[in-house]
């Protein structure tokens, strides 16, 4: 069984990630008028008008980096809500199943989410 | 308020007698205040004038011996360390330790707190077994070194940050602000070399990982350990030592005797060794 130690850290790391991740959505989506990333917004105007949402869902920086955001907020997200649970004083045999249940869950989510990444990806090039 | 006249205090006592009680309850007393008294001269009062009975620990009567911890007035707190006047009313509630058992009225069961102590190897841990078991001298620390753990020595065992915190309340895997801030006082120490022993159990689910860092222990604790402190350097330490970050160091070589000087005058002799 992985050590507490390491899914901690895992959990500190995965935080920073979703900041970087979360500031970097930030910066595209609600600060264009402060920062403008023209290559990320070619159309001009608003980033969420359909031309720039075209636009980015043709490059790869996106699905890649929504994938990370991604496993990083369900290893955050899942880790914590594992730790709220195990607090509520659970039998062995209930953390036991919680664990995997919330393991399956997060790999689901996470192989879902990632091909509906990629997907749009390939939709935003056919068009 | 103002104490200038206060003659009367009142008790309230969660009383808990196991052969007799199914579950605790309160009762109340009233007694004579007099300045200065502590909350502990006043469990005195109550047993002499009302209950002879009432059972609660103590003893060394000044905030060293760590046995008087209880719960006042909704604050674990020691008792011989609180004046009455500090507590700015004339009724005091006063009630065992919360998240431990209770053997008696105001007397919580530390074993367990203390048990997970012994777990962490609250002692220098060192590859020298001879030097450990004959000791032949002293071990060579600077200030600065000692400063490391110093604050963290203080404990006194009382329990009162065991009983303030909130992970402890909920999750008996949890080691607690007192047997952790102990763990670390022993790895932050340039004589040991426990660190690998010590991290078995703290790389579980028995170390700090569920500390939420709210601080409580570190409020109450009456000595001014900071256990919270103590328990967020153990998770930098724990994940240091993950990414083969941590410092490596050799534990503290013996002081050497030192040569050509001559005792100044006056100045006794020290006593004999107790250990030999
Ligand atoms: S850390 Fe403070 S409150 Fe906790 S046992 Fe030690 S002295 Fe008591
Ligand atoms: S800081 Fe950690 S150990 Fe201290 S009371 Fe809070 S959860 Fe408990
Ligand atoms: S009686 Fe010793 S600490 Fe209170």
């Amino acid at each position: 069984m992985i050590r507490d130690a390491k899914l901690w850290t895992w959990h500190v790391l995965a935080g920073l990630v979703i900041f970087v991740f979360l500031g970097l959505h930030m910066l595209i989506m609600h600060l264009d008028d402060v920062v403008n990333i023209a290559s990320l917004n070619p159309a001009g105007g608003h980033p969420i008008d359909w031309a720039n949402v075209v636009a980015r869902g043709k490059m790869i920086f996106f699905p890649v980096t929504y994938t990370v955001l991604l496993g990083a907020a369900l290893f955050h997200g899942l880790y914590g809500l594992k730790n709220i649970l195990f607090e509520l004083n659970l039998g062995d045999g209930v953390k036991r199943a919680t664990t995997v249940v919330l393991a399956l869950l997060g790999l689901g989510l996470f192989v879902y989410g990632t091909w509906a990444a990629f997907a749009s990806l390939a939709l935003a090039r056919s068009l | 308020m103002d104490f200038a006249n206060v003659k009367e205090v009142t008790y309230r006592v969660r009383r808990f007698d196991p052969d007799k009680d199914r579950a605790p309850h309160w009762e109340e007393y009233r007694i004579p205040y007099a300045p200065g008294m502590t909350v502990l001269d006043g469990l005195w009062l109550v047993k002499e004038l009302h209950a002879p009975t009432l059972a609660w620990r103590s003893s060394c009567r000044m905030g060293v011996c760590g046995s008087c911890g209880m719960l006042i007035n909704g604050s674990p707190r020691l008792g011989c360390n609180t004046q009455i006047c500090e507590l700015e009313t004339t009724t005091v509630a006063v009630g065992p330790l919360p998240n431990f058992n209770i053997i008696k009225d105001l007397v919580p069961d530390l074993m367990p707190m203390l048990e997970t102590h012994r777990q962490l190897l609250p002692f220098i841990v060192r590859d020298d077994h001879e030097e450990m078991e004959k000791p032949s001298g002293e071990f060579w620390q600077s200030p600065e070194e000692l400063e490391h753990y110093l604050q963290f020595s203080y404990c006194i065992k009382c329990g009162c940050c065991m009983a303030a915190c909130p992970t402890c309340a909920t999750d008996p895997v949890y080691s607690g602000p007192m047997p952790l801030a102990q763990a670390h006082r022993y790895n932050s120490d340039s004589r040991d070399n426990g660190f690998t022993h010590r991290r078995q159990v703290l790389e579980g689910e028995r170390g700090p990982w569920r500390c939420h860092f709210a601080g409580e222990c570190s409020r109450v604790c009456p000595k001014g350990v900071d256990p919270a402190k103590a328990i967020q350097l153990m998770k930098r330490e724990l994940v240091a030592d993950y990414f083969k970050l941590r410092e490596q160091r050799c534990p503290a070589r013996l002081a050497e005797t030192p040569k050509g000087v001559a005792r100044r005058e006056g100045i006794p002799e020290a006593p004999a060794p107790t250990v030999r």
